[in-house]
């Protein structure tokens, strides 16, 4: 009587064959990510792992040392197949086509003996699940790197300070202001007004879905901040429905110079620096004078 | 709706946004509702470390309305005459988060029993009246 590794030893090609057939035969393998060389290469390597993990005796625990080599195997080619942008139906397939493959030849070798295949695939019913409970849990532990590194490379690229004019900075502010984002836009606006010896700073919230209480507290702050670097601070982009808002919240903005738009508050910003803005009668076209 | 991290609040808004749009609420209208479920949220998230949000559409009179109920198990609010004054803060803030949505929205409910948690109902009609 063989032991269900032995079997399986015996049965490798055959079984790498048919799990061969069923990943390609599912429609959803997206061949322009990875050659079927590739796949052919990772899955023989996979199924080595896996039939010396199980000719070793070890049927169910897969945190065993036995197992290292097939979980690690494993765990690359989710972490792989999360960065190439594969779907989770797409890596879930990849181990769940073993089972099949496995169970499939397991049917064929053991027709006489019906207990010992019902016995075989429990166990291996049990592995593989196991195995496939570790795929997702790397595939999603590699999408999450993915999305922390874009929340990372939001924050940086989402609070600009441009210099409109000499001495006149804007700072455009979209989303919402949370305590983290205000810290690193303070940071950037006072940074700024050091680095290029501005007296006035545009702060323009025309991208900040809602002002509330939190988020008013957060830019009188920046403001006063601003105020003690000797800078002046203008606000601008207070929609209609927000300026209405902020009244009937009771926050109290009259210290602070606010407009509606970013161009009036960029024709005040030239008026407190005594700048004219006028037009060339000769050219028509724009010109500014000191 | 469940609220546990600061994450939820912009989720939570837009659903409330969304809310709002299906029963044609005027943006200034929105805006207000939306700007005093976000003072709400953000107690709830301070104070009680989170809790739970019904959002609702009724309707009472031929007049409809978005009714939002902010139930949480956190401490629960001693002086509520208090807590409702304009400045008022345990948590170094501005102090115009209660007062503030009460004068948001068009209905506004609070019970609070130290100890228990606090539940705050607030109603805002489509025509904001």
């Amino acid at each position: 009587m063989n032991t269900t590794a032995q079997v399986l030893e015996k049965n490798k090609e055959r079984i790498l064959e048919k799990w061969m057939q069923n990943q390609l035969s599912d429609a959803s393998l997206r061949d322009d990510l990875m050659t079927s060389d590739e796949l052919q290469r990772q899955s023989k390597e996979m199924l080595d792992g896996l039939l010396r993990a199980v000719s070793k005796g070890n049927h169910d625990n897969i945190y065993d040392t036995e197992f290292e080599q097939v979980t690690d195997t494993l765990r690359d080619i989710s972490i792989t197949r999360a960065r190439q942008g594969f779907s989770p139906r797409e890596t879930g397939t990849y181990v769940l086509s073993l089972k099949q493959a496995l169970i499939e030849v397991l049917v064929e070798q053991r027709q006489d003996d019906t207990s010992t295949l019902y016995m075989e695939i429990m166990q291996l019913n049990t592995l593989l699940d196991n195995l496939s409970i570790v795929t997702f849990e790397t595939f999603i532990k590699g999408r999450e790197e993915v999305i922390l590194r874009q929340t990372d490379e939001i924050s940086e690229i989402s609070t600009p300070v441009i210099r409109v004019w000499d001495g006149i900075l804007a700072l455009p502010i979209i989303g919402t202001l949370d305590s983290a984002r205000t810290q690193i836009v303070m940071e950037n606006l006072l940074q700024e007004i050091v680095n290029t010896g501005s007296n006035i700073a545009i702060l323009d919230i025309s991208g900040v879905p809602a002002v509330d209480s939190l988020v008013a507290q957060h830019l009188i702050k920046t403001v006063s901040a601003t105020r003690l670097m000797g800078a002046e601070c203008i606000i601008s982009g207070i929609r209609a429905e927000i300026a209405q808002t902020i009244v009937h919240l009771g926050i109290d903005l009259s210290n602070i110079k606010t407009k509606a738009s970013l161009a009036s508050a960029l024709q005040l910003a030239f008026s407190m620096t005594n700048l004219e803005v006028r037009r060339n009668d000769k050219n028509k076209g724009l010109n500014i004078m000191r | 709706m469940e609220i546990v991290r600061e994450q939820d609040v912009v989720p939570f808004r837009n659903r409330v946004r969304e809310f709002s749009t299906r029963i044609g609420m005027s943006l200034v209208n929105q805006t207000k509702l939306i700007t005093a479920a976000s003072e709400l949220v953000r107690n709830m998230l301070k104070y009680a470390s989170g809790g739970k949000v019904i959002l609702e559409i009724i309707s009472h009179n031929a007049k409809t309305g978005v009714r939002l109920t902010f139930k949480d198990e956190g401490p629960g609010i001693a002086d509520i005459a208090l807590a409702m004054r304009d400045g008022f803060s345990t948590g170094r803030s501005l102090g115009l988060g209660l007062p503030g949505a009460k004068r948001l929205v068009n209905e506004f409910d609070l019970k609070s029993n130290p100890g228990e948690g606090t539940t705050v109902t607030v109603i805002h009609w489509k025509h904001g009246r």
